[in-house]
């Protein structure tokens, strides 16, 4: 799972379940029975953890694209040159 | 977020918080709900009454209890556990209870009830003070939910007298 896709799963789960939280209240509440609250919810949380628990494809649908490691000979590391040293000696100095 | 383990874990966790939350709303849905019980109670006999060797006075009573307590029920409402009490004064304790009767109503069908039944639980004084006494039968009870908040009330029905004389 990539990164978008891991923020897309928590946005999910966090959706999701909420949403299924606030119809099995208001359901339950409204026909007057506990138990069908709770049956709404475990269904919710049951579907919510089949959508944003598996590694679905859609969650990998921007990956990481790394560079070749062809590109490392191509543009060889910076290295710490003699004469930069010697001018800041230079600016101490004065 | 990155492993199945981890996912699985919120889920899980955020799951049981919201569960949590919903029956605190559950639980505080029943204060929208005011009950307005009813009782009746008759005490239609005497069966005895009688003083103990050992000096305490008993009596032994037939009583006949009605009782609609259909709106203590909610949808958060599990059972209903309900008791007569007898309760008077005496010189030495300003009050005494004492349980004659009691049941578990399990849902609201239950709730409207009418029973004929003499004495449960035994009516014994603490000592000889029951004859001619004025008392009090009390129903209280004790309305148990799902979740949360246990509420507790009681009807007293006033104006009842023991006999004067043993029997």
């Amino acid at each position: 799972m990539d990164w978008q896709g891991q923020k897309l799963a928590e946005k999910l789960m966090e959706i999701f379940l909420v949403a299924f939280a606030i119809v099995a209240f208001v359901v339950g509440y409204s026909i007057g029975s506990f138990q069908t609250m709770l049956l709404i919810y475990a269904a919710g949380v049951l579907l919510t953890t089949l959508v944003t628990v598996p590694n679905w494809p859609f969650f990998n649908r921007h990956p990481l694209n790394w560079l070749d490691p062809s590109e490392v000979e191509r543009h060889p590391k910076p290295q710490p040159t003699a004469a930069h040293s010697s001018k800041k000696k230079a600016t101490k100095q004065k | 977020m990155h492993s199945f383990g981890q996912r699985a874990n919120a889920i899980i966790t955020f799951s049981l918080t919201i569960v949590a939350v919903i029956c605190s709303l559950a639980s505080f849905s029943d204060n929208f709900n005011t009950p307005s019980p009813t009782a009746e109670i008759e005490v239609s006999n005497f069966n005895w009454f009688q003083k103990q060797r050992n000096g305490n006075d008993e009596v032994s009573l037939t009583l006949n209890i009605s009782a609609d307590l259909q709106s203590l029920f909610t949808w958060n409402t599990k059972q209903v556990f309900v008791f007569l009490a007898a309760e008077y004064e005496t010189p030495q304790n300003a009050l005494n209870q004492i349980s004659l009767w009691d049941a578990i109503i399990p849902s609201k069908e239950h709730a409207k009830f009418w029973i004929h039944t003499s004495n449960k639980y035994r009516f014994i004084d603490q000592g000889s003070n029951l004859r001619g006494k004025e008392y009090n039968l009390t129903l209280h009870w004790h309305v148990m939910p799902k979740t949360g908040k246990m509420f507790a009330d009681k009807i007293v029905k006033t104006g009842y007298r023991l006999p004067e004389e043993y029997r």
